[in-house]
């Protein structure tokens, strides 16, 4: 028997590890495309500096991306090891996309990303910066069929149960594919990335900056982060908002409890820009509305109604009910394949089979389900409304400051004039870890929001685990936990000693702290060496 | 849909089977470098040496390990999920081991203190030595047959413990694919390195290809005379919808014998295990490291292909409710799945070998003790 304890444990040990993982996932994401940029550069204008900018820079990436493989192996195989019933239950169709991503694109990044580092003196500089793209777009296409593969959990297109092999099974490769959920997710997730990794270039560039050291290294690399960056900023938002008009669709739980919507309003609805929501009295305290707001962003009409919790619970009380008669024959067709009556009563319910399954939460036999458990299971059947409305609202504010901050720095970029502007150089250095709790929250908005499915209106959650013992979880929780903290020490430790250190890591004589180089240098200074360079 | 269902649960055995494989090859000669890495690295620069025989090639080598996950997850769901929950410790000992790797060779030559760096140089050598033991200590397991049932909605339950695990039939089949692995890193140190580290590595290669050999003899004979195998008892449909509960399975003393005797051709896959193993060490004694490095290969697939065979069509029985047992007719994804993963496998893998191949030969050359003192700032 599977206790509610080995659920809540299995859903904090991959939360955890999942959050982890994506502490390095985003940076690979931008630094790779600034990587190929500032290399495209250098071989377009054949300056030095620039090979220097791709070699330090990808110093930086190399200490981050050792820690996103590291991470990336337990996400392959925690599926297996903690969710064994949603494995086999779905490894149909989910299984399909990760094996894909491995076959088409983590080999690539992987493949390739030895000879970024490695392949300097032996590449010809167009084949190097073939195998720099070649890197970037490998880690992104990974992006990609993992987000085809979670676009599919958030909306399982392509697949329907069947009762002989007790399982989903694909019937579209294509609908899976080509999933609006999937879509969304994707260019929103890898534009989050971009913004990461532009903001830590930026804001490592300010910090030299701010010290008047490695000058031009640093005016060269905060430039093409600010552009860069605006553009990401910019898409992220843009694409977010694509992403929401998905949840829209397809999930109208997510997007009540986000919004803090406990009645249906009429359309088009007001958008809450605050409130303390109460879980007991059902309702929002100290709200701050903006009217239609909501209504034109959800539905982008004035007609369409969003739904609100009251009545999304009442809906699915009547799925549940239906539901519950869908588990009920398909426990009779499991024993009599043959049973005629059975399999009439499973195909006229089995749409909300799922939903059915959320009764097995309080009992084992659903046929006696009783009206108040019914109720129970539809008061389950979404995410609590607080954390949802505070972390969609706290991600959202973050994104507008990223665009402000690209703006300005672009802005004054563009003028020449950032050099001087102390409190542009401060805000940028500052802001670094936002991109990652902002990648953060996102994965809550949408991974809890989820909640109580792990596949959404199939498999809850409750239901998807491996048969475990809870000793098993807090032994392997609190190894992940171990191993984890030792392993981001570490990490930050490097990073912050090669990130201080500067380009002068590369041993090549031209940059601050150096021998020949001496201390504080003027951008004329730096600039005469690396002239001679490019004279060989 | 073009290809029978058949015919497609047969492709994805072969194909399960080559990514295993393309792992032993791969992943498995930088795990057995790995190993080796404290013994035939005396010096600092020594172990630089070796780290940097495998330094740009090692993580698209480990995407082996991470795709033949993918892919069995995709192709055998319920394997993916009965063999990694009840394997749980097991599981977490492995990706511990492996998280030492990334970190390993990545952070280890980036700061100079001695402790520093020798931590490292052991968390490669668990990296490398505990994943290669106990993957053989898992297929010891599986021929044994695995203490799992499922329940009627196909929930599976394992009823062992993670020291039963640890059996000395299973213990024995760990030594073979861990002296496997060091064989075929040593050959491989062999090809990419001089004087110390070459004659340290050629040693090792004897040494280990030796045990292999004696190890993988022993391990046939103990299955031969000690070890039930499994028979389905009822009638076997191959193209049916999966369903493991549909049939039955008796234990039967010899029955991992019983294809090779149906067909006596299948004798050539233990015989290659032998003579890649022969020829591997007939060719680092005479210091011919990259005919060596080719016969290690062949003798890996010869010792995984023995463990495939033998079994076939069962992945994983069942010791404690065989009919639970996941065979090759009724472990699988759909038709569908199954088709569109052929094609995806069809298209990447040669593309993959392709450019893999063009990585090393491009970094191909002997690694010296001048090089690494030359490139201090960027090698590993």
């Amino acid at each position: 028997m599977i206790t509610e304890e080995v659920v809540d444990l299995s859903r904090l040990q991959f939360a955890v590890t999942a959050l982890y993982h994506f502490l390095f996932v985003p940076l690979t994401l931008g630094l790779t495309f600034l990587l190929a940029i500032m290399e495209t550069v250098y071989v377009m204008t054949g300056k030095e500096i620039y090979k220097d900018m791709v070699k330090f820079w990808g110093k930086l990436f190399g200490i981050n991306f050792a820690l996103g493989v590291t991470t990336g192996i337990t996400m392959e195989f925690e599926f297996g090891t903690n969710w064994a019933y949603y494995s086999h239950y779905v490894g149909d169709i989910f299984g399909a996309p990760l094996a894909i991503e491995g076959l088409m694109a983590f080999f690539l990044e992987s493949t390739f990303i030895g000879l970024f580092f490695f392949g300097w003196d032996r590449l010809s500089k167009r084949q190097h910066l073939a195998v720099t793209y070649l890197t970037a777009i490998g880690s992104n296409l990974s992006a990609l069929w993992i987000l085809i593969a979670n676009g599919w959990m958030q909306n399982p297109v392509g697949a329907e149960f069947s009762y002989v092999t007790m399982r989903m099974e694909m019937t579209s490769f294509y609908e899976l594919l080509f999933n609006p959920a999937a879509q969304a997710k994707f260019v929103h997730t890898v534009s989050a990335g971009y913004v990461t990794g532009s903001l830590f270039v930026l804001g490592i560039s300010s910090w030299y900056l701010l010290k008047g050291r490695d000058v031009e290294f640093a005016k060269r690399s905060f430039r093409i982060a600010a552009a860069f960056g605006l553009a990401s900023a910019l898409s992220a938002i843009v694409l977010g908002d694509e992403s929401g008009y998905a949840v829209t669709e397809h999930q109208q739980t997510k997007l009540a409890a986000m919004e803090g919507m406990w009645k249906t309003e009429a359309a088009p609805a007001p958008f809450t820009l605050f409130a303390i929501p109460d879980e007991e009295t059902r309702s929002n305290r100290a709200e701050i509305q903006i009217p239609y707001a909501l209504g034109l962003i959800a539905t982008r009409s004035v007609t369409r109604q969003v739904p609100g919790l009251d009545e999304l619970e009442a809906r699915a009380a009547e799925r549940i009910r239906r539901g519950a008669v869908a588990v009920e024959a398909l426990e009779r067709l499991r024993r009599d394949g043959g049973d005629g009556p059975a399999r009439a009563l499973f195909d006229a319910n089995k749409a909300d089979l799922g939903y059915g399954l959320l009764l097995k939460k309080y009992t084992a036999d659903v046929s006696r389900a009783t009206p108040e458990m019914i109720r129970q299971a539809a008061r389950d059947s979404r995410p609590k409304v607080a954390p949802m409305f505070w972390t969609f609202r706290l991600m959202v504010l973050l994104g507008f400051s990223f665009l402000l901050l690209f703006g300005l720095a672009f802005w004054h970029s563009a003028k020449n004039t950032f050099q001087e502007k102390r409190w542009l150089l401060k805000w940028a250095l500052w802001f670094i870890p936002l991109p990652w709790l902002a990648s953060e929250l996102g994965w809550f908005v949408a991974e809890y929001g989820r909640q109580p499915w792990t596949i959404y209106g199939v498999l809850p959650t409750q239901l998807s685990t491996s048969t475990l013992s809870a000793g098993s979880l807090y032994f392997s929780l609190g190894g992940f936990v171990l191993f984890y903290t030792g392993l981001l020490v570490t990490e930050l430790y490097l990073m912050f000693k090669y990130a201080r250190r500067g380009p002068g890591s590369l041993g090549t004589g031209r940059y601050f702290g150096e021998q020949g180089a001496g201390g504080p240098l003027s951008a004329a200074a730096v600039a005469a060496p690396i002239k001679s360079v490019e004279g060989n | 849909m073009i290809i029978d269902y058949e015919i497609l649960k047969l492709v994805w055995w072969v194909l399960v089977g080559v990514l295993l494989l393309g792992f032993a090859i791969m992943d498995g000669h930088d795990m057995g470098v790995g190993t080796l890495l404290p013994f035939v690295g005396k010096t600092d620069t020594e172990r630089r040496v070796v780290i940097n025989t495998v330094g740009p090639h090692w993580d698209g080598n480990q995407v082996w390990f991470i795709t033949g996950g993918g892919a069995i997850f995709a192709a055998w769901p319920l394997v993916y999920a009965t063999a990694f929950s009840g394997f749980y410790i097991a599981m977490l000992a492995v990706l511990w081991a492996l998280f030492f790797r990334p970190v390993g060779f990545d952070y280890r030559s980036k700061i100079a203190n001695p402790l520093w760096r020798a931590s490292w140089d052991w968390g490669l050598f668990v990296g490398g030595a505990v994943p290669a033991l106990i993957f053989g200590v898992a297929f010891g397991n599986l021929l044994q047959g695995v203490p799992f049932y499922f329940e009627p909605d196909l929930r599976s339950v394992y009823t062992g413990s993670f020291l039963g695990l640890l059996n000395p039939f299973a213990l024995l089949a760990g030594v073979v694919s861990l002296s496997m692995l060091t064989f075929h890193g040593a050959n491989y140190l062999m090809i990419r390195t001089e004087g110390d580290i070459y004659a340290r590595s050629r040693r090792a290669s004897l040494i280990f290809g030796a045990l292999m050999l004696a190890a993988f003899a022993g391990a046939g004979l103990w299955v031969a005379a000690g070890i039930d195998g499994y028979v389905i008892t009822s009638a076997v449909d191959p193209a049916a919808l999966p369903n493991p509960l549909a049939k039955t399975v008796a234990a039967a003393p010899g029955a991992w014998l019983a294809n090779y005797a149906k067909y006596p051709a299948a004798m050539a896959v233990p015989a290659l295990g032998f003579v890649g193993g022969l020829l591997g060490l007939a060719f680092a004694w005479s210091n011919r490291p990259t005919a060596a490095f080719w016969s290690s290969a062949v003798a890996e697939l010869g010792v995984i292909g023995t463990a495939g065979v033998s079994m076939f069509p069962f992945i994983m029985p069942s010791s404690s409710d065989p009919r639970s047992s996941l065979t090759v007719w009724d472990a699988v994804s759909s038709r569908r799945t199954l088709e569109i993963m052929f094609y995806a496998a069809l298209i990447f893998t040669p593309l993959i070998i392709g450019y893999t191949a063009w990585c090393y030969r491009v970094m191909s050359g002997k690694v010296t003790t001048r090089f690494v003192e030359a490139n201090d700032r960027s090698a590993y």
